[in-house]
């Protein structure tokens, strides 16, 4: 569709949300990004059944942590959208970018040490 | 297995707000079993202490280190070669493992990132429930497979209490009565004639209340 999004988003392609774990999600923080959202399969259409949702309970779990540890919660969502619908994955970029730019930047940014 | 829960982040920093050097040691055993303090929750463990820390502009290191066990001298010796670099260890084991490591490495404090719980068993995946209290004598044989100190609230030994209700404790309305269980089975197994024996008064000596325990095998021994 050749559109456009931010330039700031990074994409690590995963078979399926159902992929990404806790931890993978924690070090991304350490590592100094900003925020973290993961995209995945519109709920009831997982191409593997049951991983978006797997994913949905962990991105709750996660936000958990990163509220506990004080890098609050906001930092982290979950989207859901058909592979179909590149309008939506432009306009889930935008609308993650703008929320995480009132954030500010990460406060442990450059300062985690060893990752 | 021990069913242990982690403490909360915030009790964790306190206690580790004079290091900067931490071993943390997770247990492959229980522990990870009931996904508290396995290699995958020392990693998370371990992310949240370098991020917390990392935002209040302090540094922290941890060394990641995950042990079979934490309560056998062959596994606990394996820090042996790199302990002294570390200022703390922080154990994710249960209480014996966490003491165990405390005993062998007698210079260097010990802290639980743990609140040991009970012995218990998985219901499903994530859902864990108690079914021991290691009181010494067992009469699983005459209660049909269930035991009533453990699972009665009361720990009664001839029947349930009049707060037992639809099946249900009056403790906890989501608690099964546990002498509603063991009634069932006894019905289920066609020895309701065991419900009619009494159960004697419980010698406890055998339990907790009799001491810390100890139990030896001479033919064990090297």
């Amino acid at each position: 569709m050749r559109l456009n999004y931010p330039t700031n988003v990074k994409i690590v392609k995963v078979p399926c949300t159902g992929r990404v774990d806790i931890l993978l999600i924690l070090r991304a923080f350490e590592s100094g990004v900003d925020g973290v959202y993961l995209a995945g399969c519109l709920e009831g259409e997982c191409h593997f059944l049951r991983g978006n949702l797997r994913a949905k309970k962990r991105v709750q779990y996660v936000k958990g942590l990163l509220d506990e540890v004080g890098l609050g919660s906001g930092r982290l969502e979950m989207y859901n959208m058909s592979s179909a619908q590149g309008q939506r994955f432009a306009e889930v970029a935008r609308e993650m970018t703008e929320k995480i730019r009132a954030l500010g930047p990460s406060p442990v940014k450059n300062r985690v040490r060893g990752v | 297995m021990i069913v242990a829960n982690r403490k909360p982040l915030e009790e964790i920093l306190g206690m580790l707000k004079p290091y900067k050097k931490v071993l943390l040691l997770g247990c492959n055993e229980c522990v990870t079993v009931c996904a508290v303090g396995g290699e995958r929750e020392v990693g998370v463990l371990a992310s949240e202490l370098r991020l917390a820390r990392a935002k209040d502009g302090k540094e922290i290191e941890v060394r990641e280190q995950t042990l079979e066990r934490q309560c056998d001298h062959e596994y606990i010796d394996q820090i042996r070669p790199f302990v002294g670099d570390y200022e703390v260890i922080l154990s994710m084991a249960c209480g014996a493992g966490i003491q165990y490591v405390a005993e062998k490495y007698r210079t260097k404090p010990v802290l639980p990132a743990v609140n040991t719980n009970f012995l218990g068993v998985t219901l499903e995946q994530g859902v864990w429930s108690e079914r021991c209290q290691g009181c010494g004598t067992c009469i699983l044989d005459q209660t049909g497979g269930i035991c009533p100190i453990a699972r009665c609230a009361k720990s009664l030994l001839n029947g349930p209490c009049g707060g037992s209700s639809n099946g249900k404790c009056e403790v906890d309305k989501e608690l099964d009565c546990g002498w509603q269980l063991i009634i069932d089975r006894l019905k289920e197994l066609g020895q309701m004639d065991r419900y009619e024996e009494i159960i004697p008064v419980k010698d406890w000596t055998t339990s907790r209340d009799g001491g810390p325990r100890k139990r030896i095998r001479e033919d064990l021994k090297l």
